[in-house]
């Protein structure tokens, strides 16, 4: 197993190293894989980790980027507080959603949320004065320090790699395994002693915040957000990132969430029907390999005794 | 005997008063009364649908009386949440398997422990070998050690069960509420299971109420037995005076009354 830190630190130095050679387009498409990995994997400690079926994950994204953005464009405040503003602010969102959503279950949760998300994103959309309404905000003025293509990308990495590393302590510790725990089994859970709705808010909680944390990120990277960020059907997309690279793996929504970035930058050029592509390609993630493309990998490279990741 | 010995008797752990539960307009449980002393062994038995499993929802707060007065160490406790009940020393196994499949039988029995111990909101500590001695003696304690790092999923109908006592004393509970607990067992795993909660009965002095269709595991292990039909009581009373009791003969152990 202690290939796996040396591995995780080569592709760190990969990562660093890449805006020496990449041009500025393609430097800027790595920071969008690496935020959008964060994403998923926020998403991930909520629905694959903890079963909670977090269908509009993008609204706190979306809160976390207009946070940030609106702190950075409207308030005097200095810049770093705009930074973290718009995370606290999606957790904050997350909080009060959770409330709201946690006493009812599985599917009928998902479906509070969406309503509840898209109620948000309608204000977002219609508040002209305030959000921009549907032109969104454009052109945020960036500390100089993070302003440039390199500086933006290394600001996203760090921020990623710490986020990251978070959310895997989070997922090896005790909350992480009576989140797993929850998910195989409410009923047993709460006979142990477990209060279930708690411990699937305080997930909510920690999964909005780091969505809240891309958001931001994406306006370092941007310098604009705009209410689609937050539309219910980029929360499918997220999902389906998730479900490409693998639940229950931690890396596994990083896999898919690459896959599909690149997928959308790089088909969508030649051809106007991708989605037809990304179609066809989960029909068949989904018939041939239903733990995802990692789950699939580690599933069949894995020691005899040993378990999934 | 034990009737005889009422005087002495220590006070009741748990003591149900004349509870009454209705789904719809059928009463699955109708004024119950149900007395068990600390240290006591006590099964429920009757036909499916007496309302057995309904009356220990009741009892672990999986679900509320309607009337009636459910009190553990003297304090009321209906309507109480199971978590809540849990950690008042309540535990409990359930009639269909119910572990964490996907978890490993270590995980299984650990997260069991940590819930007790109240650990499971620490988010920044490793929780791979947190708590591992005990666990390890609990596994030995069961005869699951081996098996500590097998998916808990892929063990045998058996040892699933087995599992799911484990993870239920994990949580130290001084009540321990069993529903059917050698339910679809072959013989050999019947047998040890009856001798782990002997085992754990004398020596660790837990109370256990328990529910079974085996009536020769019922005699084998009760000391006090209750008869439910259509959620009533028939009788209450020593494995002696049940086994005596005609209506009982007649419902379930046939004629003769062998077993």
């Amino acid at each position: 197993m202690k290939r796996k830190p040396a591995a995780l630190l080569l592709l760190l130095v990969i990562l660093a190293a890449l805006p020496q050679f990449l041009p500025r387009f393609h430097t800027y498409i790595a920071a969008i894989v690496l935020l959008t990995g964060l994403l998923a994997t926020s998403l991930n400690l909520a629905i694959g980790y903890g079963g909670i079926y977090q269908f509009h994950h993008a609204v706190f994204y979306g809160v976390g980027a207009y946070g940030t953005a609106l702190m950075l464009t409207r308030s005097q405040l200095p810049a770093p507080l705009g930074l973290v503003a718009g995370p606290l602010a999606a957790a904050a969102l997350s909080l009060v959603m959770g409330i709201i959503c946690v006493r009812l279950s599985k599917l009928y949760f998902g479906m509070l949320q969406i309503s509840l998300g898209s109620l948000v994103w309608a204000t977002v959309y219609r508040w002209y004065s305030f959000t921009g309404g549907d032109d969104g905000i454009h052109g945020v003025a960036l500390p100089d320090l993070i302003s440039s293509t390199g500086g933006a990308y290394y600001y996203t990495l760090i921020v990623t790699a710490i986020s990251l590393f978070a959310l895997y302590r989070i997922v090896r510790s005790p909350f992480g395994k009576t989140l797993e725990g929850i998910r195989d089994n409410p009923v047993r859970s709460a006979a142990i002693g477990v209060n279930v709705k708690m411990h699937q808010l305080a997930a909510l909680v920690i999964a909005g915040f780091f969505g809240g944390v891309a958001g931001s990120l994406f306006v370092v990277i941007d310098t604009s957000v705009f209410p689609d960020m937050m539309f219910w059907t980029y929360s499918l997309e997220v999902l389906i990132m998730c479900l490409l690279g693998g639940m229950y793996t931690f890396f596994g929504p990083l896999v898919g969430s690459s896959i599909l970035v690149l997928l959308r930058t790089y088909v969508s050029v030649h051809i106007p029907y991708w989605h037809l592509f990304l179609g066809i390609i989960l029909t068949l993630v989904i018939i041939f390999l239903p733990d995802g493309v990692l789950g699939y990998v580690v599933r069949r490279f894995r020691p005899k005794e040993g378990r999934l990741a | 005997m034990l009737s005889g010995a009422s005087g002495r008797r220590r006070a009741a752990l748990l003591r149900v008063e004349s509870v009454v539960k209705s789904f719809g307009g059928f009463k699955a449980v109708n004024g119950v009364n149900l007395e068990v002393g600390a240290g006591e062994i006590v099964a429920v038995i009757g036909p499916n649908g007496a309302g057995k499993t309904t009356l220990f929802n009741l009892i672990t707060g999986h679900l509320s009386p309607d009337s009636g007065r459910i009190r553990f160490k003297g304090r009321e406790i209906g309507g109480l949440a199971p978590h809540v009940l849990c950690r008042k020393g309540i535990t409990r196994s359930f009639q269909v398997v119910n572990i964490f499949p996907r978890l490993t039988v270590f995980e299984n029995v650990q997260i069991a422990v940590l819930a007790r111990e109240r650990k499971t909101f620490r988010i920044f500590s490793a929780v791979q070998d947190m708590a591992a001695e005990e666990v390890h003696e609990i596994l030995r304690n069961v005869g699951l050690y081996e098996k500590r790092n097998v998916e808990s999923d892929l063990l045998s109908h058996g040892d699933q069960k087995v599992l799911e006592i484990a993870v239920a004393l994990s949580g130290k509970p001084e009540l321990l509420i069993l529903d059917e607990p050698t339910a679809g067992m072959a013989p050999e795993e019947t047998k040890r299971c009856i001798r782990l909660i002997q085992r754990f009965s004398g020596e660790f002095g837990l109370t256990i109420l328990f529910c079974e269709h085996d009536i020769a595991v019922v005699f084998e292990i009760a000391k006090r037995i209750m008869v439910m039909v259509r959620g009533g009581t028939v009788v209450q009373g020593s494995c002696e005076e049940v086994r005596r009791n005609r209506e009982v003969q007649r419902a379930y152990l046939g004629e003769t009354g062998e077993c």
